[in-house]
């Protein structure tokens, strides 16, 4: 029978194909949740002995606590100053390329952002510490002198610019691309027709923005906000190259202050031994935190998900 | 609002007659042509006398002339036009100005690049190593001021070498997940559970990827187990997400038709998906990957604490730490090999920055066109 030969030989060697292949496929799902999971465990055994040692044989000589802390609020001060500059030019940037630029050149001027985005950490990290750090000298003189009643800018500035809000500026241009390329892909999905209905009500151009694109796009502009925020948590290079690190103080335009990132890139050549179990601790406190940062942002996303369409 | 627009609908209903009325009375209460055009001419006038007063910069200059355009372009738009309009012309400039800032950086960053890379770009440094050049040979090369040896033929090599193996790593098990979450997964608790995952893993600051596999391989092969295929696996650790992500958006997009077809003809799934699915979104899952290589190569942070630094030509991932372009990069600039002489380092440094550069932009332009060359033929 014709039908015998369609589900003997062939068939059975086609139905462990598919187990074979479906088999693969969800391994190789699960095998990216236990790496995730291993991510979390291994960095948790190795930094035990941070944990469990005397707290003079940490560095500082007072426990992994006060090791950590100065240091997280380096990354965050950081972190706070790169997205203070980058969600409003981001977000400018992006209404610019979706709302304002020639329908014709739009497209190529978006790859020009996202060429930003393609340029590798430590070039950034080389040209903030031979360019950018030159250049804004005067500038943090001029701060020191005229807003040195500020805390943070607090003189004598630096006369390398190898500071906090150097380090800031860099990060800020890093993470640019990200917050343009995510709220762009959002606002272009703003329904046109809200849009066509504000203009037809004589909206300018900016009220139009106001009242039919930022509303709707606002779980999106969160999301790249939080999502650009993760990524300068986490941003190593630019600080380790830039800053001229050393303890947390309040003044950005006077070296000082460290970031987790730059602590463990500086450091981790040459550690051993419970040094290396502290940095990688330390490793361990920025993967909470950024997967923190992140979860929220996703879970914003997926949330908002149905009614944007947005992802 | 309505005010305005009965004017103007009033206006219309007696259009202007003769020559002598040059402008239309529509165009009433609006800024002529002429008026930004020299509002920015004047602004860059006394934006570069301001600049002069405190002893002249392009710096200064550009701020000075940006402000002051600002607030005059906006006030007179106000004042002719209405606030509405006003608040409309102060936005736009505000967005406009915004886009030029975001440009800044980068032409700052390329120009630089090309302008201290290029000098040090030759035959010499493509093809040559570390091995050997000290401290005094780059003081002997700035006494004599003969060209400076040594090069980054071995960062080079190990950049090459890594990133393959982490590609070789991420390319099946990025796909296969990506295939799972599609064909297989169909939105079930779990193939939720690893799409969420993904999207987090996308987060993971490159330097933990780094430190994980330090530590995995750390546990595996003692302490300080440094070499190739360790910062191969960190790399995957942060590629894998990217070529699932970029995957799972191409399989998404074929459609449902293609394989039905193929059931039809009684095709197992698996054949359908290996000789229909992916053939049909083959170019998008080639571009996917070029691009994840092409974030992948520049990594730094992993690569340093993973892979070690080394001076002399390496080419075994599983043995002795390695070089790569970017640590190689982050060393001459940190440690220069010569203290007292930094300039050849410092050279050698941004030669290779544009090496780098050039090998990102060459993938970013071969993912554009495989994407564009090896897409489906659309049949209508």
């Amino acid at each position: 029978m014709t039908t015998n030969a369609l589900t003997s030989k062939s068939s059975t060697s086609g139905r462990a194909g598919d187990k074979i292949f479906s088999g693969a496929a969800l391994g190789a799902g699960v095998l990216i949740l236990i790496t995730l999971f291993a991510v979390a465990v291994f960095l948790l055994i190795q930094a035990l002995p941070t944990f469990m040692a005397d707290p003079a044989d940490i560095s500082g000589g007072a426990g992994f606590l006060s090791y950590i802390w100065p240091i997280v609020v380096g990354t965050v001060i950081a972190a706070a100053i790169a997205l203070l500059i980058a969600t409003p030019v981001g977000l400018g940037v992006a209404l610019f390329i979706s709302h304002f630029a020639p329908r014709r050149i739009a497209g190529p001027l978006g790859y020009v952002i996202d060429l930003l985005a393609a340029i590798p950490s430590v070039i950034y990290g080389a040209w903030g510490y031979m360019v950018l750090a030159p250049a804004l000298v005067p500038g943090y003189d001029w701060l020191a002198r005229n807003l040195g009643f500020i805390p943070i800018f607090e003189g004598p500035a630096s006369q390398t610019g190898k500071t906090m809000l150097t380090a800031g500026i860099v990060l800020a241009v890093m993470v640019l691309p990200i917050i343009t390329s995510l709220s762009r892909e959002i606002f272009l999905q703003t329904p046109k027709l809200h849009e066509e209905a504000a203009l037809a009500l004589g909206a300018t151009r900016w009220e139009m923005i106001t009242t039919a694109v930022l509303p709707f796009a606002r779980p999106g502009i969160i999301s790249a906000t939080m999502l650009g925020l993760g990524r300068a948590l986490g941003e190593t290079m630019a600080v380790a190259l830039v800053l001229s690190t050393g303890n947390l103080i309040p003044s950005l335009i006077k070296s000082g202050n460290q970031t987790i990132a730059a602590e463990i890139a500086l450091n981790f050549p040459e550690a051993f031994g419970l040094r290396l179990a502290e940095l990688i601790a330390a490793g361990l406190v920025l993967f909470l935190i950024t997967l923190v940062v992140n979860m929220i942002a996703r879970a914003i996303i997926a949330r908002h998900k149905e009614f944007s369409g947005a992802n | 609002m309505s005010a305005m627009t009965t004017s103007e609908r009033r206006n219309t209903a007696t259009p202007p007659t003769g020559p002598s009325r040059k402008r239309n009375s529509l165009a009433k209460g609006k800024l002529p042509k002429w008026a930004v055009p020299a509002v920015a001419g004047g602004s860059i006038i006394l934006g570069a006398a301001g600049s002069t007063l405190t002893g002249f910069n392009v710096a200064t200059f550009a701020i000075y002339s940006a402000v002051i355009f600002l607030v005059a372009a906006s006030v007179a738009t106000t004042v002719v036009e209405g606030k509405r309009r006003g608040k409309n012309a102060t936005w736009t400039y505000l967005i406009y100005a915004s886009f030029i800032l975001a440009l800044i950086p980068l032409a700052s960053v390329l120009y630089t690049v090309l302008e201290k890379g290029l000098p040090g770009m030759n035959m010499h440094f493509l093809f040559s190593s570390m091995n050997g050049i000290t401290g005094a040979v780059d003081n002997q090369t700035v006494e004599n001021g003969t060209p400076v040896l040594g090069g980054a033929y071995h960062a080079l090599m190990g950049t090459l070498l890594i990133t393959l193996w982490a590609t070789v790593i991420s390319v099946p098990v990025g796909m296969l997940t990506a295939i799972y979450l599609v064909e297989y997964g169909k939105n079930g608790p779990l193939a939720r559970a690893i799409t969420f995952f993904v999207d987090v893993m996308t987060g993971i600051p490159s330097i933990v990827a780094g430190l994980f596999a330090a530590a995995f391989f750390g546990l595996l092969l003692g302490p300080n187990s440094r070499m190739g295929i360790v910062a191969a696996v960190a790399l995957s650790v942060l590629m894998i997400p990217t070529v699932v992500r970029s995957t799972e958006e191409m399989l998404k997009i074929v459609p449902n038709e293609l394989r039905e077809a193929s059931y039809a003809l009684g095709v197992r799934r698996w054949r359908t998906i290996l000789k229909v699915v992916i053939p049909t979104a083959i170019s998008g899952i080639a571009s996917g990957v070029t691009l994840a290589i092409a974030r992948v190569i520049g990594e730094t942070a992993p690569i340093l604490v993973t892979a070690g630094i080394a001076s002399n030509i390496n080419l075994n991932v599983f043995a002795n730490w390695m070089s790569t372009l970017p640590t190689f990069i982050y060393y001459q600039i940190m440690t220069p090999t010569s203290p007292t002489n930094v300039d050849p380092s410092i050279q050698r440094a941004w030669a290779a920055a544009l090496l780098l550069i050039l090998m990102v932009m060459a993938l970013n332009l071969a993912a554009r066109l495989i994407a564009k060359l090896f897409a489906p033929k659309k049949g209508r």
